[in-house]
């Protein structure tokens, strides 16, 4: 148990509609999986759009550091060619 | 009493209920062990309180004459409530909190699962829609009723002491009044003696997972099906009713 008395921390991720991508809706207390679960449910679904849940010990994440944002993700900021927005869509096509 | 006076009170037993059990509830808020759990349980509060405004809105049209849900939930005298005793019981700890979850929605389980079949339309309709709800007010106090009862020792004696306190309120929820047998004929209510089978099976189940032991008691406090409640119901009411009796018809 962590000094704050609060149960372990967990991150809880909740998918909106079926097949659309799990989004981080924050963490809870929780002393295991089962109840990590209910109070997911209980603390991120309770005003609905929720058919999903994820849950999974914070201490399992790791972050990139900050510090390395220069190296990590600047070099991408000018390679506008990685877009895919130079190609002529072909007419009627709506779902590309 | 015909069909339509018993069918009244046997809804405001229900609204009953479900209104003083999430007021109960409700007083936890802000005040529970860990911010999760208060959500949780003014989660489960206000799905009482939803449950209540569908039943006591019933019972306002069985009345007629202009009634509202909220002229019936707030200004009814003490006599008039119908609900069990078990809901009024304070809060105390949450292991009381708990265990009288547990009883209640052990109950609600197989009491609303039945009701779904009830004859009476509308009360099959709220019964299926309260019974998901049940379902997971349920597996929440199943959960921590084991955890806490198979915990420390002094979460036992916790949970132990909550046990043998409230147990005597647990047979009024299998009595039958003569508002039942009347509307039992008709198809509208049902029978509790195979009820009380489930739940003691599954109650049993639980206690005996939690380590905690079944009182062999066999006294059982009733009243409240009739009005006469124990010495917390006043209190209940002269709070969850001053707004009204201070100011009728105030409007937020």
């Amino acid at each position: 148990m962590s000094n704050d008395n609060q149960f372990e921390l967990w991150e809880v991720f909740i998918q909106s509609k079926s097949g659309q991508p799990y989004v981080h809706a924050g963490s809870v207390h929780a002393s295991d999986s089962a109840m990590a679960m209910q109070n997911a449910r209980d603390t991120y679904t309770r005003r609905g759009a929720a058919t999903s849940i994820w849950i999974a010990p914070s201490n399992c994440f790791k972050a990139s550091n900050p510090e390395n944002n220069d190296m990590l993700f600047e070099p991408a900021n000018d390679k506008i060619y990685r877009h895919p927005t130079f190609y002529n869509m072909p007419e009627g096509a709506t779902h590309i | 009493m015909n069909t339509k006076e018993a069918l009244l009170n046997y809804i405001l037993r229900l609204g009953d209920d479900a209104l003083i059990i999430g007021h109960r509830l409700s007083e936890w808020c802000s005040r529970g062990p860990i911010l999760e759990e208060d959500l949780a349980l003014t989660n489960l509060s206000l799905d009482y309180i939803g449950r209540a405004q569908a039943l006591l809105k019933y019972a306002a049209e069985l009345k007629g004459n202009n009634y509202t849900e909220d002229d019936i939930a707030y200004r009814r005298p003490e006599s008039l409530y119908y609900n069990h005793l078990i809901v009024e019981t304070p809060n105390k700890d949450f292991a009381h909190t708990m265990v009288r979850q547990l009883f209640v929605s052990a109950f609600e389980f197989q009491f609303f699962d039945a009701l779904q079949k009830s004859k009476d339309p509308q009360l099959a309709a709220i019964s299926a829609k309260t019974l998901k709800e049940v379902k997971y007010h349920l597996a929440h106090a199943t959960d921590w009723v084991i955890r806490l009862g198979d915990g420390s020792p002094e979460s036992h004696d916790r949970m132990q002491k909550a046990v043998n306190q409230l147990w005597m309120f647990t047979g009024e929820l299998f009595e039958m009044t003569e508002v039942d047998f009347q509307l039992l004929k008709e198809g509208i209510t049902i029978d509790l003696v195979p009820i009380q089978i489930q739940w003691q099976e599954l109650v049993a189940d639980v206690l005996n997972k939690a380590t905690l032991h079944q009182p062999t008691t066999s006294y059982m406090q009733s009243g409240g099906l009739h009005g006469k409640h124990t010495e917390h119901m006043g209190h209940i009411l002269s709070e969850m009713q001053y707004l009204q009796r201070a100011y009728p018809d105030a409007k937020w």
